[in-house]
């Protein structure tokens, strides 16, 4: 009976073994990337083109630290228990030396509390909430985007130059919706205290009863608009605005509006004037964008979208702060990143040291029409490093 | 006044829509009795199928285009139409005769397939419908402006309505699809050629969704999310209405639409349980439908005698249990990750195959008892600060009195009806999740659930609460009372008749059933570290079922065999495909065709016939 049991445990024992002890000296360098690729495709294709272009680059230039990059890249279906456990199939399995990635809010948040847990470095990409760096944030936790509070700051500069008093607000009525719409109240009573906020909407993601909400906006005789709805929601909202008037003189400000994964959609009904955030495309003729843009169209042949550039900008977000670290041991590394600085499609920006959050800013104009489709002019490139709280704050919100 | 008044007109055209998109889906159910969980992805063909060839059609001369546009409807609503039919001839046929929601497993294997095919073909971007100048027009109404598609919207839904009731009560082809509708048996031995009734009525059904889709355009785009956005809400005006009845569609939408429009202008953050509370409240009041009559299902199949678990199954129980036990040794900690979900979804299986299986109560809505438990450990830790592991046992407690509650109303009802308000509560346990963000953390969640345990014994802990909580249901299914649950679901008259207190074996049930999931979504909190609303969503609901209907509902082993395979599958295929979707969908309409009793059901099939083999 011994024996059997004991050749049992050390039979396990060396299954249990990582199947490869790998040579640090010349093995790529391996990024666990999760990502919402099958649930929200318009922003996560373009997305990994993206970083799949910046990995040829990075790679094509000799690598960081003397190895190449490797991409471990999964879907998470939408949900964050399955990115949670594909978060430890890709350590676990596949030794990553790091996770990055991630569109939703909830499965940033899932995947961040993880590598808190298991104290591994995660490079959060596109997932807005503020909860990401403040509330929720830690040693281990980086992301690279706006966050929603930023892009409401960005949109209240503009927002409060405008004569209007009387606002009304519509957003989808989730966590995303509701801190937009939380923090443009707020940032807006600082910087105009005459203006009141009189009707708010809260139609169900992905299934806004459109006529209904514009016609409620409408009854309030609002002066001014805030609208926080995106993707299909946003096109019929825009046409049933149209139709029933509801925009004829009056101001509208609308997050995320400008970039073109949902600007391309209102087609020739994009309305004139709005103030948005987004990304211009062409028309940014920086030298940064312009190589950007060269090389997406020479690999993909097409135009890159808001998607692509953060896609890109992940990986030389991480290669920025490789350098800095000059390791993959993660302690280094969770040191490393904070204030290591980066190149991007939009120019240079960092990781704050403060609260982990990048400076990649984004862009703020108004709509057009041009030639039947909708365009963002009159835009300026608005620095994220402009559009946070003042220290003191943010080391309240963070646990230490 | 006037605001009220558009207000409601606006909703008249919003429920217009959403009764073209469900008349075919209540046509279908009629006559098939499927419940086509594809409705949406005909709908979504449509919308797609209609934004590439609409624009094709000629723009010349102007006073004709809205002809043109309803020609190109037609068409597309022709086409979408024909892909029903062969979707009938080519799957639905081969498994009308399997009972119990069978044919729910295998649409929802044509829902995945789609998703994918549509993102192959159509891209990823939401593609828009240009609108002609009269599309944008609008007239004056009352002081406002309204649009003049929502006015064609009101219209085409009353002539719908109005060509519906003309086929069905005055045309032969109506009286046979009523004959149908009413009782199947009957209108099959009077010659009936039930074959070509039901692909018409399958082809009727899906062009009416094709035609949905293309009318959904001129107030939005074609998009990959249309199909989930359409069926759930398209499955609520049905059975509001009562299901295979056209005018209470009509009625159930019409009402929705003009109640949801109403109602955010007195309380705009409604939106999420609008739909829901709807059908909540007329189920609990009227359990048929606005306009349904209670059709008495007849349980014609014999299901299986349950005798004592024959000695192979027991066997091969054992080893797996004990392969089970020994697996923290032998494989590493990925591995370990997946087997926890694993048992999780066994028990969540099998607590829903104690109601649908033995209780004969399909639920829709299964994930609420998941959701709760979990959010009961979730709030238990958060705002109790309870110790590990005190939250375990409140969980099934917290699920399993609400399902208690609960349960004064379900056992009620029947069949779908039944199913459907597990559903409607499902979808305002969610809301409550999702919407309470002072308490819930909203659709963030609540997050730093981790045990205070290693990998390994935290496995055991979920080995031990799973396991033994799936055999614990079977001990209990084997007892006098499961013997008493299934004389109830088999005849409830004659077990009234013997004395039985048939309402409260249910109710007993469906606590007990419930509990057992919230036990699962304990575990499932504290494997995740987190809770999300998405627990209590309708996707996993979906998933309990799929679960229970692979595995086989008429066997004991079934929910643990397609718990298994379930996870397994969609875990790997997640891993190793992008288009795992597709691949899924596909292997589920292999095993639906192949094994249509399920695959528990076909292994006892393939060990032959015994007496006493109710594994």
């Amino acid at each position: 009976m011994t024996v059997t049991r004991r050749a049992l445990l050390a039979g396990g024992a060396v299954l249990a073994m990582p199947a490869i002890v790998r040579a640090q000296g010349d093995a790529p360098i391996r990024i666990g990337e999760i990502n919402s690729y099958t649930a929200i495709p318009s922003f996560t294709l373009p997305y990994r083109k993206g970083w799949e272009l910046a990995v040829e680059q990075v790679n094509a230039a000799g690598g960081v630290l003397g190895r190449k990059l490797e991409v471990i890249s999964r879907d998470d279906a939408g949900k964050p228990q399955d990115a949670v456990r594909i978060a430890g199939e890709l350590l676990d399995e596949q030794k990553v030396d790091m996770l990055g990635g991630t569109f939703l809010s909830n499965i940033g948040l899932a995947v961040s509390d993880f590598a808190l847990q298991r104290k591994r470095l995660f490079v959060g990409s596109e997932p807005l909430a503020d909860a990401l760096v403040w509330e929720k944030g830690h040693r281990y936790g980086y992301r690279l985007r706006p966050s929603t509070y930023m892009q409401a700051a960005m949109l209240v500069d503009e927002a409060a130059k405008l004569p209007a008093k009387r606002w009304v607000t519509v957003a989808p009525n989730y966590e995303y919706g509701q801190s937009a719409v939380k923090w443009f109240k707020a940032l807006m009573a600082k910087a105009r205290p005459d203006v009141s906020f009189v009707e708010e909407q809260w139609p169900a993601l992905g299934k806004i009863d459109a006529g209904a909400t514009v016609q409620a906006l409408a009854a309030a005789k609002p002066e001014a608009i805030f609208n926080v709805t995106f993707g299909p929601d946003l096109t019929n909202f825009v046409r049933q605005g149209n139709t029933r008037g509801l925009f004829e003189g009056r101001g509208v400000v609308s997050l995320l509006t400008g970039e073109p994964e949902y600007l391309d959609p209102l087609g020739d009904e994009c309305p004139a004037g709005w103030i948005v955030t987004g990304y211009p495309g062409e028309a940014v003729e920086t030298p940064a964008n312009k190589a950007f843009i060269a090389a997406y169209k020479a690999k993909f042949n097409e135009m890159p979208k808001m998607g692509s550039v953060v896609g890109h900008a992940i990986i030389t977000s991480i290669v920025g702060g490789l350098k800095k670290s000059g390791s993959t041991d993660t302690e280094k590394m969770a040191d490393g990143f904070a204030g290591a600085g980066f190149e991007t499609p939009f120019g240079p920006a960092m990781f704050r040291a403060i609260d982990h959050q990048g400076t990649l800013g984004t862009f703020v104009g108004r709509t057009a029409l041009k030639g039947g489709k909708g365009v963002m002019v009159d835009w300026r490139y608005a620095d994220g490093a402009k559009y946070l709280p003042p220290d003191d704050e943010v080391r309240k919100m963070r646990p230490s | 006044m006037d605001f009220l008044f558009v207000q409601v007109l606006t909703g008249l055209a919003s429920g217009s829509a959403l009764f073209l998109a469900a008349a075919g889906l209540t046509v279908i159910f009629g006559v098939t009795r499927v419940v086509n969980f594809s409705h949406g992805s005909l709908v979504m063909l449509g919308a797609f199928l209609g934004v590439t060839l609409l624009p094709m059609l000629p723009r010349e001369p102007e006073w004709f285009a809205p002809m043109w546009f309803a020609l190109g409807a037609l068409g597309c609503a022709a086409a979408v139409g024909l892909a029903g039919a062969v979707l009938e001839m080519t799957l639905l046929r081969r498994i009308y005769a399997v009972p119990e929601l069978f044919q729910l497993l295998a649409t929802f294997g044509v829902v995945l397939m789609a998703q994918d095919a549509a993102l192959w073909i159509w891209g990823a971007n939401d593609i828009p419908l240009p609108r002609p100048r009269w599309m944008r027009g609008a007239v004056e109404i009352a002081g406002q402006r309204f649009p003049v598609f929502d006015l064609v919207l009101i219209g085409v839904g009353l002539l719908v309505l109005g060509l519906l009731w003309f086929m069905l009560r005055r045309t032969r082809l109506g009286v046979l699809i009523r004959a149908a509708t009413e009782n199947r048996v009957m209108a099959g031995a009077l010659g009936i050629n039930q074959r070509a009734l039901f692909t018409g009525v399958f082809a009727l059904g899906s062009a009416l969704a094709g035609l949905a889709g293309v009318l959904m355009l001129p107030s939005g785009s074609a998009n990959l999310h249309i199909d989930l956005t359409v069926i759930a809400e398209a499955f609520v005006v049905v059975v509001v209405g009562g299901m295979g009845s056209v005018p209470g569609a009509y009625v159930a939408a019409l009402l929705i639409g003009v109640l949801q429009a109403v109602g955010i202008v007195f309380l705009p953050k409604i939106t999420l349980v609008m739909v829901f509370l709807v059908m909540g409240l007329v189920l609990a009041v009227r359990p048929a439908g606005l306009f349904g009559t209670v059709v008495t299902e007849s349980h014609a199949v014999a299901h299986a005698f349950v005798g004592p678990t024959p000695r192979a199954v027991l066997w091969l129980g054992g080893a797996a249990l004990l392969l089970a036990l020994l697996a923290p040794l032998l494989a590493g900690p990925y591995a370990l990750t997946v087997l926890t979900e694993a048992l999780v979804a066994v028990l969540f299986a099998a607590s829903l195959h104690f109601m649908m299986g033995p209780g004969g109560m399909a639920s829709f809505g299964h994930a609420a008892w998941f959701g709760i438990g979990a959010y009961a450990v979730g709030l238990a830790v958060k705002f109790l600060a309870l110790p590990f592991p005190a939250p375990l046992l409140l969980a099934p407690l917290a699920a399993g009195v609400l399902a208690a509650v609960l349960g004064l109303l379900l056992v009620r009802l029947s069949g779908v009806y039944l199913a459907m308000l597990t559903l409607a509560f499902a979808q305002i346990v969610w809301a409550v999740c999702f919407q309470w963000v002072e308490i819930t953390g909203g659709d963030n969640g609540i997050l730093s659930l981790w045990p205070p345990l290693g990998a390994w014994g935290f496995y055991w802990l979920a080995l031990a609460v799973c396991a033994g909580g799936a055999v614990g249901l079977r001990l209990v299914l084997r007892a006098p009372f499961g013997v008493a649950l299934r004389a109830t679901r088999d005849s409830e008259l004659r077990a009234e008749a013997v004395g039985l207190d048939t309402r409260r074996l249910r109710l007993l049930a469906v606590t007990i059933a419930g509990a057992a999931s919230g036990l699962s979504g304990a575990v499932f909190a504290y494997a995740k570290g987190s809770v999300f609303p998405g627990y209590a969503a309708i996707p996993h609901s979906v998933d309990a079922l799929l679960m229970v209907l692979l595995g086989g509902i008429q066997t004991l082993s079934g929910p643990v065999v397609g718990a298994v395979a379930y996870t397994g599958l969609y875990d790997v295929l997640l891993q190793v495909t992008d288009s795992w979707r597709f691949v899924l969908g596909l292997v589920i309409l292999g095993l639906v065709l192949a094994f249509p009793h399920g695959l528990a059901g076909a292994a006892l099939r393939w060990w032959g016939r015994v007496p006493g083999t109710g594994a």
